[in-house]
């Protein structure tokens, strides 16, 4: 199953003198199961593109189909897509309104008509998987860290029990630690369920660590869309358009380029270290 | 001269509960002191909630000390009376840029603080003009704020501050909601304020390659000063850093890796160069393209 976009254009005020076309003619196919990273520049279309995926909006041509089924035939089941396609917002942690953690995870499920045993059921798990302990559940979610009142939102919508799930920089304004503590638990999130993951992110050493496909957003089309090391090859053209290789990329140019003769195609530090070891260790073998 | 001092400054707040009783007090700055001298440029590192943006706050007199004196430039910030003064030489930048731009136009914005001030209009519109183009965005001062870029937008944000004629500038978390790009862009433009005009810039920040030009790094934790030195200093302890939730940028990183599996090279690599010139590589002449 997957969602399928099929020449997907979006238009801003269509017939006005703002009229902006914010998506071109995008087709892509996003299968189950694996873990996407989404960049682009501010502006370049990548918001415009995830709020598509759930149906926030419609397309102003071309179609969105979810396991098949066009999202925006007149029968579909547009609420149930919703808490399917999970989408977490830049900043989620200004939506909380709860008196309560758990109450606040438990908005979502009980919205979707659950009973209350399965809705608490849930949010437990919920809660569980993003790594928050018993200790904070009865707390005020405004009293929580930065870091943890995230992880609370993120809860609210994996309570949903999503089957593909959208997160828009959900690392902004952090410190570096809690960084790594929210993407290694969506990564080990989505081994242990097998979800689909689109991590949108302005971090190309996060994107490098943990995605296995980068789509490139510029001007409302998908430039670039592959594992990452074929996607940072292309640090030229992606310097043009605001963004850049990981800085680990950089490294290993520089040193090729100055005869340690490294693979100039590693986008983490685990693989330079090991490149790099190798290559010293090969010098020194030769002398 | 100091631009700030710091002196055991300590800052309390009340929490209260639901019903506004009193519930606890915490110390968000906790006996801090620390000298900044005019024309430097520090860094403070933190993770979240170590104190960073509290102590920041009281630079140019939103927060007051609960204990201790700040003194900027010489003024106390706790007395009325220098409150305005402090806040014109102490300029503040946050993080969403969205939240500290109200002018339909970037010059208007730009113009909207020394108009404030009393300046006369002619002078406005040259420090407007000066002022975008000490951030590179005098090109842009017709248009409307709402349709640049992030990175564009707080650089009219630090354009605004600048023509309040400050000593010093504090950036909070300036680049946190940026693309690459607007990240460079923003700190290039601080580099160059500080550079050029001499202008003191405190950045707070989470991404650690961006202060590896600062003149002294300082990093909080739990209200305190907890590391204190040179970029190099402070990056040559990765394992500290890292129990204090911060990192390190990635040369650095991966040079530490380096070390650890028994290569020769020294702890506080800050750039790539200097990683290949350690590892025994150096640049070549004439340099060779890559292949």
């Amino acid at each position: 199953m997957s969602i399928i976009l099929d020449h997907v254009s979006h238009v801003y005020e269509q017939g006005t003198a703002m009229e902006y076309a914010a998506l071109k003619d995008i087709s892509l196919v996003l299968p189950d199961g694996q873990f996407i990273g989404l960049i682009g520049h501010t502006g370049s279309g990548k918001s415009t593109l995830v709020q598509h995926l759930n149906g926030l909006l419609a397309p102003t041509g071309g179609n969105i189909y979810y396991n098949g089924a066009d999202i925006h035939e007149k029968d579909y089941n547009k609420k149930e897509l919703r808490s399917k396609v999970g989408l977490v917002f830049q900043y989620p942690e200004h939506q909380l309104f709860e008196i309560d953690v758990f109450s606040d995870v438990c908005f979502g499920p009980k919205n979707l008509g659950l009973d209350k045993k399965e809705t608490e059921l849930r949010a437990y798990a919920a809660l569980k998987q993003v790594g928050l302990g018993d200790e904070y559940f009865y707390q005020s979610p405004f009293d929580l860290s930065g870091g943890q009142k995230r992880r609370v939102a993120i809860a609210g919508v994996l309570a949903m029990k999503p089957e593909v799930l959208i997160l828009d920089e959900p690392t902004a304004g952090l410190d570096p630690k809690g960084r790594d503590e929210i993407l290694d638990q969506i990564a080990r999130l989505r081994e242990e369920t097998g979800i689909t993951v689109i991590l949108v992110s302005h971090s190309m050493e996060d994107v490098a660590k943990y995605v296995d496909r980068i789509i490139v957003m510029n001007r409302g089309q998908a430039i670039f869309d592959d594992v990452p090391r074929e996607v940072f090859r292309h640090y030229k053209e992606l310097e043009a358009i605001g963004l850049a290789a990981p800085q680990v990329t950089y490294i290993v140019r520089e040193l090729r380029e100055r005869g340690l003769p490294v693979d100039t195609d590693i986008t983490t530090i685990e693989e330079a270290k090991r490149a790099i070891l190798k290559a010293v260790g090969d010098r020194e073998a030769g002398k | 001269m100091d631009i700030i001092k710091a002196r055991d400054l300590v800052f309390e707040y009340i929490r209260r509960d639901e019903e506004g009783n009193v519930d606890g007090i915490t110390r968000a700055v906790d006996q801090v002191s620390l000298d900044v001298k005019q024309g430097d440029f520090v860094a403070i590192l933190g993770h979240n909630g170590s104190g960073k943006s509290t102590l920041a706050k009281h630079i140019n007199a939103i927060l007051y000390p609960t204990e201790g004196t700040l003194l900027v430039d010489g003024k106390d910030t706790s007395k009325e009376e220098n409150l305005w003064a402090i806040r014109q030489e102490a300029g503040m930048v946050f993080q969403n840029p969205d939240n500290q731009i109200i002018g339909q136009v970037v010059e208007e914005d730009v113009g909207f603080g020394p108009e404030n001030l009393g300046v006369p209009t002619e002078e406005i519109w040259q420090r407007v003009e000066e002022s975008l183009k000490a951030v590179g965005m005098y090109e842009f001062r017709k248009h409307s704020p709402n349709k640049l870029s992030g990175g564009q937008k707080q650089r009219v944000s630090i354009a605004g501050v600048i023509a309040m004629h400050p000593k010093c500038i504090i950036l909070d978390e300036p680049t946190a909601m940026l693309d690459p790009n607007g990240r460079r862009e923003v700190i290039r433009a601080a580099r160059a304020l500080n550079h050029v005009e001499e202008i003191t810039i405190i950045l707070i920040t989470h991404y650690m390659e961006e202060i590896i030009h600062a003149n002294k790094v300082f990093v909080m934790d739990k209200g305190k000063i907890a590391m204190e030195g040179t970029p190099r200093e402070i990056f040559s302890r990765v394992e500290e850093l890292k129990a204090l939730r911060l990192d390190v940028p990635q040369v650095t990183l991966l040079a530490h890796e380096l070390r650890k599996s028994g290569l020769a090279i020294p702890e506080g690599i800050l750039t790539r160069e200097e990683l290949a010139d350690a590892l025994g590589f150096p640049r070549q002449m004439p340099r060779r393209e890559g292949n």
